[in-house]
């Protein structure tokens, strides 16, 4: 089992390495600043304290003209600790967060060719959104 | 989007006997339960015990059971047994053109997001109980 807490200055470095193991990309800023005000940003721990996965989110209110929701910003979960609940613990304890402050409905973007990451959001219940991401090559 | 009939078929049939792999039911049991051919649904079990998802018994009273694990096993595993692979059929007349170059390529934006959608959908998903 593992245990769900906010994530402290402290935890960074830790979390950085994951991400990066798992991403190829260092990127300890855009981590830091989760932890401004207003985000959420939780970690997932083992009984011996080890990092075994965090989730990041945010609520944000007439994106896209849509009305409040809280967006999942990213989820990495330790690959020697997959498959045992761990990311849909982090999700769960997310969307608590979300509903805490008011909101119904949470959203994500992500990559349709990654099918690991879209099957997970999947299997949380979440389907197809209302919005459909369009993107151009500017050159 | 449409189906061929021995994709829905297919479909019907893995997930009705994934529901509970313990439980065994026959070629004809599944084509009363969906109102369907149960020879249609006969070749159709073939593929999908030709494919290692369901093993079949032996004689026209021999039943059905899942035999593939539900949380790997996606839609995408199944469709992809009936429905030509994209980029995988003939070409038709015309792509060549200027205009059916830009048809092809809104038809393939379709096909990536109906790929990306069945493939994310695993048996155990569909079959969680809303």
């Amino acid at each position: 089992m593992v245990a769900i807490r906010p994530v402290q200055a402290a935890d960074l470095p830790a979390i950085s390495a994951l991400d990066a193991r798992l991403t190829g990309s260092d990127r300890p800023a855009y981590w830091q600043e989760m932890l401004a005000p207003g985000r959420h940003f939780l970690l997932a721990e083992t009984d011996t304290g080890m990092l075994a996965g965090f989730i990041a989110g945010e609520i944000r209110a007439w994106e896209f003209g849509q009305p409040p929701a809280g967006w999942v910003f990213a989820i990495q979960i330790d690959p020697r600790l997959r498959l045992k609940g761990v990311g849909t613990a982090l999700f769960e304890a997310l969307v608590a967060g979300f509903k805490e402050k008011g909101v119904t409905r949470v959203r994500t973007l992500v990559d349709r060719k990654d099918h690991l990451i879209l099957s997970f959001f999947r299997a949380q219940g979440m389907i197809a959104g209302p919005s459909l991401q369009l993107d151009k090559e500017l050159s | 989007m449409k189906l061929q009939t021995a994709t829905r078929l297919g479909l019907y049939a893995v997930l009705e006997l994934a529901r509970d792999p313990d439980r065994t039911l026959s070629s004809a049991e599944l084509a009363e339960r969906f109102g369907v051919s149960s020879h249609h649904l006969a070749k159709v079990l073939g593929t999908l015990s030709n494919a290692g998802l369901v093993r079949g018994g032996r004689g026209a009273s021999g039943g059905y059971r899942f035999i593939a694990n539900r949380r790997r096993i996606t839609l995408m595993d199944i469709v992809a047994l009936f429905e030509p692979a994209p980029g995988q059929r003939a070409r038709e007349p015309g792509e060549e053109t200027d205009i059916g170059a830009a048809l092809q390529r809104v038809l393939l934006e379709i096909d990536e997001i109906a790929e990306a959608t069945l493939r994310s959908i695993s048996l155990e998903t569909m079959l969680k109980p809303k």
